[in-house]
């Protein structure tokens, strides 16, 4: 597996760490318990295609969201994660 | 058939042309008082304990590839009960006692070799705590020895200890561990669950559930028909959260790929299993010669059994790093195996949120030296409707009632257990 990130291009998967489903939200600070509940601890777990919070702290330290595979490993795109970085690529 | 030295001499003695299957490969019946899903290690136990220990027999197991193709033969074979949590101590040391007497049991050699595992230490606070976890063992009637470094240079002389970095300063070793042959546990416990009238139903993939109009599941729908089920349980590690799924359920799971390697043959080397406390690998060497050994997982999501070269590399470097000398062995085999990684690195057996479908799952890369002990704790709670007390710990609402039972002390990240 190598990971095509946006600032740096193609690098080797060593160079990135992983976080994991990008879909889980925080829940507002007043959500009940079951909303922090189902964001700490539940997950779809998908077998198929899945948005992924990839960290590249062995190249630029971006943290990147990663569509990918987990059936096949096959990574379909590789964009800046939402958060300053991503504004910043988008001026 | 029964096993011993007068049928192997029959047999012999015919030129090996007599020999019979060891378990018999079933076709579905309409239903079965409980159905299993999953024909591994814990799948076939939880079919032999339901019969020999529980009275159900009208039992199925289905597997949808050949029983012992999932994990239950991609593992490193390692058994132990070297664990410091309540919950995981006790449990652990049910299933060490029933390796220990497993060969009788069902009639079936297992090669179980009782060789030892070692936990290297590497430092001062290293060794306190596993000083505390032999101690915490021994509390509870565990063999666990502290090792110095004069003991680990005499057991093992041909590690290195001139490594300045990580300096080997001793040992927590436990005799009674050591390994067994896992496909041979997966046909112990065919042979002996299809001796006491057990359907193994092979090739035979679940691929949703039969519900009664409460909700209740009454059975299950497969690639080979529909079959009713009194019970249904599932130990399906891997692939737990696919199968809850159709039941509507979401688990506190996410999949994950370990690598395992294999080296070429070499004379007698390791004599017990080992770990490296200052790096993640573990070895142990096969009645073959091969090294058997193992590190991380991977470290992202995957239901492909297959790994990445960055953990292999991280692997290879730890066993450099113990055992200077295997970089001259070459490495033969390397595949790979997908973990149910829980939350807190610790498995789930308990009653599920749908009535009549019992989770077995969670079994992070620590699945199979749990074999026994899970088939029979969860052989219990779908009996009897109740956990055992060796099991009460594992329970799925466990995370919301914040009562986790975290070895490693990581928090819900489970690529990190």
């Amino acid at each position: 597996m190598r990971i095509t990130c946006p600032f740096c291009g193609e690098r080797e998967l060593g160079e990135f760490t992983y976080l994991g489903d990008a879909k889980p939200q925080r829940p507002a600070a007043d959500a009940g318990e079951d909303a922090v509940y189902d964001y700490v601890y539940l997950r779809d777990n998908i077998a198929g295609v899945m948005d992924e919070n990839w960290y590249h702290g062995g190249g630029c330290r971006s943290w990147l969201k990663v569509t990918r595979n987990t059936l096949t490993h096959e990574i379909s795109s590789v964009e800046p994660a939402a958060g300053a970085g991503a504004r910043q690529v988008a001026k | 058939m029964k096993y011993s030295i007068f049928s192997l001499a029959r047999a012999a003695l015919s030129g090996h042309k007599t020999w019979q299957p060891t378990w018999r490969d079933a076709a579905p019946k309409d239903r079965y008082d409980v159905v299993i899903i999953g024909g591994g290690g814990h799948g076939l136990a939880t079919a032999w304990f339901l019969a020999s220990e529980f009275g159900i027999r009208n039992v199925a197991v289905l597997e949808k590839g050949w029983i012992g193709s999932g994990n239950a033969g991609r593992n490193t074979t390692i058994i132990r009960s070297n664990y410091g949590l309540p919950g995981n101590t006790g449990f652990y040391e049910l299933s060490m006692k029933l390796w220990e007497r497993m060969e009788q049991d069902l009639n079936y050699n297992a090669m179980v070799s009782q060789r030892g595992v070692i936990n290297l230490y590497h430092s001062d606070a290293q060794r306190d705590a596993y000083a505390r976890r032999g101690n915490t063992m021994r509390i509870n009637g565990i063999d666990a020895e502290l090792l110095d470094l004069a003991a680990v240079k005499k057991m093992m002389p041909f590690l290195n200890f001139d490594n300045a970095r990580f300096p080997v300063q001793g040992g927590l070793l436990q005799r009674r561990g050591g390994t067994a042959r896992h496909d041979a546990v997966v046909w112990g416990y065919a042979h002996a669950a299809s001796a006491l009238g057990v359907d193994i139903i092979q090739n035979c993939e679940v691929t949703g559930f039969v519900r009664d109009a409460n909700g209740k599941v009454t059975g299950v729908e497969t690639s080979r028909g529909k079959i009713g089920a009194g019970k249904v349980g599932m130990a399906v590690a891997g692939s737990s959260s696919r199968v809850a799924a159709m039941a509507g359920l979401r688990l506190p799971i996410e999949s994950h790929v370990l690598q395992a390697f294999v080296s070429e043959a070499i004379k007698p080397l390791i004599p017990n299993v080992m770990t490296f406390g200052a790096g993640h690998f573990y070895v142990s060497q096969s009645d073959k010669g091969g090294l058997v050994f193992g590190g991380d997982i991977d470290g992202y999501n995957s239901y492909a059994q297959r790994g990445n070269l960055p953990v292999m590399e991280d692997v290879c470097e730890g066993g450099m790093a113990l055992i200077p000398m295997i970089g001259r062995v070459r490495l033969l085999r390397q595949w790979g195996g997908i973990m149910d990684m829980s939350m807190d690195g610790s498995p789930i057996i308990d009653k599920s949120p749908v009535d009549g479908l019992y989770l077995n799952a969670g079994w992070c890369y620590g699945g199979f030296k749990a074999t026994p002990g899970s088939g029979f704790v969860f052989a219990h709670l779908i009996a009897r409707d109740q956990s055992h007390k060796e099991a009460a710990l594992f329970r799925l609402d466990r995370f919301q009632r914040g009562a986790m039972i975290d070895e490693k002390g990581q928090g819900a990240q489970p690529n990190l257990h």
